[in-house]
């Protein structure tokens, strides 16, 4: 009998229900909230609308607002989770005890990092990635709309697995990259890290699947006269991103599998018997995890270059030397990886080498800066929310990058490696770079997809609010590293540290209110947004193509596919005056139909995840069943396209122009 | 009639660079895989060598097996372009054939090492043994699987434009798990003896 229930429901037992307050609060609330939101669908007839303008759609504009929507949701999370860390550290001294014990202060450390970077800032850049790049690139869609959706629906399922594991099982507790020994059975048995690592990987597959699609829609569908060296900055960032992706996520999926390997098929790739090797498990993972850093910050660089020439009223100072310096940071992005572990006994010419390549990146990175600073010199500088944002990034972003070449020195990284120090530097660069930027994009790119603007003041509310909270936050952390605070610390001894960690509390308070402050906003625009109506589809001046078109962006993007002649086309455009389109220049076109193929693939990989994590196996098996069923039946469906007519173009077109 | 034309040919243009990249990213994937094969190789855990367990000449006749089904398969796109939808359909069938008879030799292979007690669970050589070989073997059945799904589909819809994309498709993945196979035999099975 037991055998049988065994094989039914796997190692799932009564003992991984949440047992302390926080988990608990959690595990009840989430459900509820969950099915608050599905009650108010009900109740409001809305799951048709839900499934076909949403769901279903492939059009890379919604498919973009859903990642940004469910990377805010994991930014609050996120963001709970670092404020419970903070809340202990500033108490845990001593004897005195914080709010959890070691464990769980390691499961929420693990869950903090791993959302952060996986579906908070990942799922920001792809979702800009889609509202703009076609648009900028005078592209209907992306190259292959449908991959798009698979691709958003395995993030989703990913985001899924991880949250659900707070409700049932916990998190793991091997800190956000999972180092083995430590993450292997033997010191790990609990469902955890399985979480962890599928999580990760049905997220990661859908990257890669992203990577592909991004690349093939630069090199494909570029409007036609727009030559590699006419192309938008932000357009080359992405460009470069995806060969990033190409070449990076493959090594993390073959990473997180031998390590599920070890855990569930009994394997010694990493353990710390029978000829594992955990600094394999280290060397690959940082192969990747070096360029998922550049991942990240590459698109915010290609916001900024954007924002800063549209709010100075001028062209983008050095865009060869910026494209340039995008093209030596892929190369350099692989040959630095080595530097997050100098302490774990490479030698001392390997870790020169890694050094010096490290220094040498600051280069290209530093002329993007002066770029931006010389694309404001003599400009006529509009102060808005995303030029606020970009103060705020070259001053964090700046003092990150230079706390990251002193750490380059091996010498000075074996007193400061895996301490407080390191926090801060890449909070840094991640918050000052990547997350500035982002909020920068979507207050820069808003009207386009919607139709009417943020409300400025308290974007700007939002910026100085991060500012400061970070400043508060961090720069604590930095002298709590010098002084020997080590990273992931739930408890200290030395009361002279109880100060630094007080303010660091504070500092993330003040980000939760820069983070409310922003969701204030959004909340207040959409109450305003009358009044906020953006009717020209060029509220800024901007430069562009996405700013030829109305807001917001009809589906298909371009009635007429412009021919480009200009790096800033849009721009030269409106100093010509040459701003519409005559009746015979509109030709039929074909746009993707609905396709539920996504939600179904991401669905089926959830299932075989959840059954991999608890060894139900039977499910696994349904689940890949279904997925190949699903694969199978799309591969022969040949018809999935509808046709517009230039007739309906022309007419919609005239009707939009009009209002 | 040249738009529809011209929109067919983008699809595939795109579809088939799209899958171009595709494979690149699996290349970086068995290059990791390589990489750790060669790591873990001496890392026998007191157990038997690569050099004690594998027989180049299984693995030669494997090798062999494979590069006539990717003749079989190229036959069978030339084939089918010349609009030959018997003869092409024969072609891939062999591949198909041929596939099944691989990976039943592989298969073969691994339960006799694991009935021998050389499982992947006894060193980290053998994990990355089994895992590296695994993975191919796991391509080849999707591979398989796919020949099938395309046998059915040229006799449903004939020799049309998306048959040909499709199968371009199918031959550039088959071309690729044989070259891939090239190098685990060099390393692996090769390199054991050698």
């Amino acid at each position: 009998m037991s055998d049988w229930l065994q094989i039914m429901i796997g190692r799932i037992s009564l003992d991984y229900l949440p047992s302390d307050p926080a988990t608990i609060g959690a595990a009840i609330g989430m459900p509820l909230m969950v099915l608050g939101v599905v009650g108010a669908l009900t109740y409001f007839k809305k799951w048709k609308w839900l499934w076909e303008s949403w769901l279903t759609n492939l059009d890379a504009k919604k498919i973009g607002t859903m990642y940004i929507i469910v990377a805010i949701l994991m930014l609050v999370r996120g963001g709970a989770d670092a404020i419970m860390l903070r809340m202990q550290t500033a108490v845990a001294v001593g004897d005195a005890k914080g709010p959890f014990d070691a464990d769980m202060f390691q499961q929420v450390v693990t869950a903090h990092g791993t959302l952060m970077i996986f579906f908070v800032a990942m799922g920001l850049v792809f979702g800009i990635i889609n509202w703009v790049l076609p648009l900028m690139i005078g592209a209907r869609d992306m190259a292959f709309p449908l991959l798009n959706s698979i691709s958003f629906w395995l993030f989703a399922a990913g985001m899924v697995l991880n949250n659900f594991s707070l409700v049932f099982g916990g998190f793991s507790n091997g800190g956000w990259l999972g180092y083995p020994p430590l993450t292997e059975l033997q010191y790990n048995p609990g469902p955890g890290v399985d979480y962890w690592i599928w999580s990760l990987q049905i997220a990661g597959v859908g990257s890669l699947m992203s990577g592909i699609n991004f690349f093939v829609t630069i090199i494909k569908n570029r409007a036609p006269g727009m030559t590699f060296w006419k192309m938008p900055v932000f357009s080359w960032s992405v460009f470069v991103m995806s060969v990033l992706i190409m070449l990076a996520f493959p090594i993390l999926t073959v990473t997180l599998t031998l390590l599920g390997l070890d855990r569930t098929m009994g394997m010694h790739f990493f353990t710390s018997d029978a000829g594992g090797n955990p600094m394999l498990y280290i060397n690959l993972i940082w192969a990747w995890g070096h360029p998922e850093v550049y991942i990240l910050v590459l698109p915010a660089f290609g916001i900024f270059s954007e924002v800063v020439a549209t709010y100075s009223k001028k062209i983008l100072f050095g865009y060869r030397t910026m494209v340039y310096a995008l093209l030596a940071i892929m190369f350099l992005s692989f040959v630095v990886w080595q530097h997050h572990f100098f302490t774990m006994g490479a030698g001392a010419n390997v870790n020169a080498f890694f050094g010096i390549m490290t220094m040498v990146i600051a280069i290209p990175t530093g002329v993007k800066i002066f770029n931006w600073l010389f694309t404001m010199y003599r400009g006529r500088i509009d102060f808005k929310a995303p030029m606020v944002w970009f103060l705020a990034f070259v001053f964090t972003f700046t003092i990150g990058g230079v706390t990251g070449v002193l750490m380059a020195v091996p010498a000075l990284d074996f007193q400061v490696h895996n301490t407080m120090f390191l926090v801060a530097h890449f909070h840094n660069v991640i918050i000052g770079g990547v997350v500035f930027g982002l909020f920068a994009g979507i207050t820069h790119w808003f009207p386009k997809i919607f139709g009417f603007k943020l409300y400025d003041k308290f974007g700007r509310w939002a910026a100085t609010l991060w500012q400061i909270g970070f400043i508060l936050a961090f720069i604590p952390l930095y002298i709590l590293g010098l002084m020997g605070a080590v990273r992931r610390l739930d408890s200290y001894d030395d009361p002279s540290w109880q100060p630094f960690f007080i303010v660091s509390g504070i500092g993330v308070l003040v980000i939760a209110t820069g983070v409310a402050a922003f969701l204030l906003q959004v909340g207040y625009s959409i109450w305003k947004r009358k009044e906020l109506i953006d009717t020209t589809g060029d509220p800024w001046d901007g430069r562009t193509l996405e700013w030829s078109v109305p807001s917001p962006a009809p589906h298909y993007n371009f009635a007429v596919i412009p021919e480009v002649t200009e790096r800033d086309e849009w721009w030269h455009r409106k100093q010509t005056g040459n701003t519409a389109y005559a009746r015979k220049e509109y030709v039929d076109i074909w746009l993707p139909r609905n396709s539920a193929v996504g939600i179904y693939v991401a669905i089926a990989a959830g299932f075989m995840g959840f059954g991999i994590i608890w060894h139900i196996w039977w499910l696994v098996a349904i689940a890949l069943l279904g997925l190949v069923v699903v694969v199978i039946k799309q591969t022969v469906n040949d018809d999935s396209e509808y046709q517009v007519t230039a007739n309906e173009l022309f007419h919609e077109d005239q009707k939009r122009s009009v209002v | 009639m040249s738009k529809v034309l011209n929109r067919s040919f983008e699809k595939y243009e795109k579809a088939e660079f799209g899958f171009w990249l595709y494979l690149m990213t699996d290349i970086i994937l068995f290059a990791s895989l390589f990489a750790t094969y060669m790591i873990l190789k001496n890392n026998v855990a007191g157990g038997e060598t690569a050099a004690q367990l594998f027989d180049p000449k299984f693995a030669l006749v494997e090798t062999i097996i494979l590069l006539l089904s990717s003749f079989t398969c190229g036959l069978a796109v030339l084939l089918l372009r010349f609009k030959n939808k018997a003869a092409g359909l024969a072609m891939l069938v062999a591949t198909l054939l041929l596939g099944i008879a691989f990976i039943s030799l592989e298969l073969y292979e691994f339960t006799n090492l694991v009935n021998e007690g050389q499982s992947w669970q006894t060193s980290a050589f053998l994990s990355a043994f089994f895992t590296l070989v695994g993975t191919h073997g796991i391509h080849i059945t999707i591979g398989i699987v796919w020949a099938v799904v395309m046998c059915v589909y040229l006799l449903k819809y004939g020799v049309t434009s998306n048959s040909l994309r499709k199968m371009t498709l199918f031959s550039l993945f088959w071309h690729f798990l044989d070259l891939v196979w090239i190098f685990i035999f060099t390393i692996v099975y090769l390199g054991a003896v050698l």
